[in-house]
């Protein structure tokens, strides 16, 4: 048969010779090896204390964005939920009443905005979806939990905290994938 | 009413075994520490690092999770000997201990002590004796868990160990030509004033340590507790303290083989380039007693060196290194080391 | 009474105790445990009788060696009540002939031990107990290679022939 790729190698079936017949010079070889690894670079990230940083198109947890003054940006389009693959997405929508302005950018809003983590699969075509910025894909894993319902998330759980209240924990929400503003 | 018995020296050498079933107990417990950690460096890792200052507290936490398990003994196994298999394990394990000479006398209280539990004229054999009934709980515990695999494994062990038995008893037939006596306190201070016996005995020494391997079922001879073929063997069936036992056993055993080694081969409880006669005589003994711990416990950490370096060999592999590589080897070692023995005493 | 002496009642009782229980337990493997059992008691008599090297050499051979071997063929051929062959009458009575026989030669041993030692000093006694050093390795080996050099090589020479004959038909298979 003709070989694909020049790389295949006859398997030597040779006898043992004397050397390899005793075992000792390659068990002492081996055994260097592994001393030489002794001095070697640990690889192990002591988690909790110690992070490995997240690459740049790395999908976490979502966020709802809020704009420069805090109000949310989602308008309740459904379009994220249309483009989920696994169904996670579900909302309802409400009317902006007058005198809350300062809470939502659109006249209209998500009154109910829930994922399902479990259903999730991180693949980010919400976020592609959205034409207000509303929805980002973070740098957070999901946690681990005992009971499911804990793991659909609602609008407490996803909505970014305040811009100008709390800024520093509205840079960290963030992440590095939404559009700055 | 029963004859005079120096109730002083039954308290001492309870004291003793007390101590060295404690000690021994121990080391066990930080074997298992030692071979997470070797085998963690090895692998380019850090190994247990939570509990306590470089994880020194994990077999205190290990200890705790064994003694809380639930016990479960299955329903179709043999309730008495799966009992028993653990203890056997265990009470070979910690039996040998009782000949070997720990260091040399010590003074205290106006009395002097031996730190040897028995100095019987038969250590050595003893020894060798004592292991070879350490089978016993492997058989024993693997048949009665009726399970295939604690059969299988409980059957190879049977097999490994006494084709190894051999090679092993040849070796220290050779090493006893030199010698001239079983008594392990005499071997010891026959090397204090001669040679270490590696010096005459390189090739028995050899032998001895493959074939110690073998006796601990310690990788690349492990097959009676293959992890990944046998689903861990004999003590699949165990849980809790019993499981916990085998696995001091073979911790103990470890030990227990690394102190046999180098009371044997290398000099015991003797330092070398120090002279006793120059210091106290408990200043001296203590010496000796770490220098023997030294030297079982570098033993030991070459065990777990090899253990995270070689695979297991394969069954066949297994028989044919014993019975066609070491036993003749044993066997020619022992031949020249009459004839040279014969010889020099002409 | 003195320590050797209840020593040698409790390993007698424990020998003889075993040694019925090997007849007597319907599970095999427990008879092969029993039978152990039966070494260390009698192992333990060679030390009151200060045959250390004996005693070890009991252990490693017949309690390490040969009854591992036992119960890994036992263990192997899982041997149950139900598939225990009906016994033959015949073979009782056989069984009951030969027994008699045994206990016969025994009585006329023991009464031969009996007339030597009226014959003899009456402080020497048939068992030498905590004395003696004839079990001590350096005695035997010298009696072994000395008095008794022929038997040894001759029984040498048939454990030879019995090794080789094992390895022919071992490799009669191939």
């Amino acid at each position: 048969m003709q070989a694909l790729t020049t790389r295949a190698k006859q398997v030597d079936r040779k006898p043992m010779t004397l050397a390899e017949k005793i075992y000792l010079p390659a068990i002492f070889k081996g055994m260097a090896i592994t001393f030489s690894h002794i001095f070697k670079k640990k690889a192990t990230i002591s988690y909790p204390e110690q992070k490995r940083p997240f690459s740049p198109v790395f999908r976490g947890l979502h966020v709802l964005n809020r704009d420069a003054e805090g109000r949310e940006n989602c308008t309740a389009c459904g379009l994220c939920a249309v483009a989920c693959p696994a169904e996670a997405i579900t909302m309802e929508a409400a009317e902006r009443q007058p005198g809350e302005e300062h809470l939502y950018r659109e006249e209209k809003y998500a009154a109910k905005y829930e994922i399902n983590m479990l259903r999730c699969i991180f693949c980010g075509l919400c976020e592609e979806a959205c034409p207000k910025d509303a929805i980002y894909l973070s740098e957070t894993f999901a946690p681990s939990n005992y009971n499911r319902a804990s793991f659909i998330y609602g609008k407490e759980e996803l909505v970014i905290p305040h811009p100008k209240e709390n800024p520093d924990a509205y840079k960290k929400a963030l992440g590095n994938r939404a559009k700055k503003n | 009413m029963l004859l005079t018995i120096d109730w002083l020296l039954i308290i001492e050498k309870l004291v003793l075994i007390v101590v060295v079933v404690l000690v021994a107990l121990g080391i066990a417990m930080y074997s298992t520490w030692a071979e997470r950690k070797v085998a963690a460096v090895m692998q380019d890792r850090k190994g247990p690092t939570r509990a306590g200052p470089f994880g020194l507290l994990q077999p205190v936490a290990d200890g705790i999770k064994l003694f809380f398990k639930e016990e479960i003994i299955p329903n179709t196994s043999n309730k008495f000997l799966f009992v028993l298999g653990p203890m056997l394990a265990m009470m070979t394990a910690m039996l040998t201990s009782a000949v070997i000479p720990w260091g040399n006398k010590i003074e205290l209280f106006g009395r002097t002590i031996d730190l040897q539990i028995a100095d019987v004229n038969i250590g050595i054999l003893f020894i060798f004796g004592v292991v070879s009934l350490g089978v016993y709980g492997i058989m024993i515990g693997g048949w009665a868990s009726n399970n295939k695999f604690s059969l299988m494994a409980a059957i190879r062990g049977a097999s490994q160990m006494i084709s190894y038995e051999l090679a092993m008893g040849i070796a220290i037939i050779a090493l006893m030509f030199i010698t001239g006596t079983l008594s392990l306190k005499g071997i010891v201070e026959q090397q204090m004033n001669h040679t270490w016996n590696i010096i005459y005995q390189p090739i028995g020494f050899l032998v001895f340590f493959v074939c110690a391997l073998a006796e601990c079922n310690r990788t690349p001879f492990d097959l009676p507790e293959a992890e990944n073929e046998l689903n861990f063997g004999y003590h699949q069936e165990y849980s809790s303290m019993k499981l916990g036992f085998y696995l001091f056993a073979e911790y103990i055993n470890m030990f227990i083989s690394g102190v046999v080694m180098a009371t044997l081969f290398f000099g015991g409880y003797d330092l070398p380039f120090l002279n006793e006669a120059t210091l106290s005589p408990n200043i001296a003994a203590l010496i000796g007693v770490l220098a023997l711990f030294g030297k079982a416990i570098f033993f030991v950490l070459v065990f777990m060196w090899i253990r995270w370096t070689i695979p297991r060999f394969r069954y066949d592999q297994l028989m044919n290194l014993g019975w066609k590589g070491l036993l003749p080897l044993a066997l020619v070692n022992m031949l020249v080391t009459a004839a040279v023995v014969l010889w020099l005493n002409k | 009474m003195n320590v050797t002496e209840i020593l040698f009642w409790i390993l007698s009782a424990l020998a003889i105790g075993s040694a019925l229980m090997v007849l007597l337990s319907k599970n095999p493997v427990h008879s092969v445990l029993w039978l152990i059992m039966v070494f260390f008691a009698i192992s333990g008599h060679y030390i009151l009788l200060n045959a250390q090297f004996l005693f070890i050499v009991n252990l490693i051979v017949y309690a390490g060696a040969i009854m591992v071997l036992f119960l890994f063929v036992i263990m192997l051929m899982n041997l149950n009540t139900d598939t225990e062959p009906q016994k033959n009458k015949w073979l009782r009575l056989a069984g009951v002939v030969a027994g008699g026989c045994l206990m016969l030669v025994f009585v006329a041993a023991f009464r031969e031990a009996e007339i030597q030692r009226q014959q003899a000093n009456a402080a020497v006694r048939l068992v030498q107990m905590g004395e003696g050093n004839i079990g001590l390795i350096e005695n035997l080996g010298k009696a072994l290679f000395h008095e008794y050099v022929l038997p040894f090589e001759i029984s040498s020479v048939l454990f030879l022939s019995a090794m080789v004959g094992a390895v022919v038909i071992g490799k009669k298979g191939d």
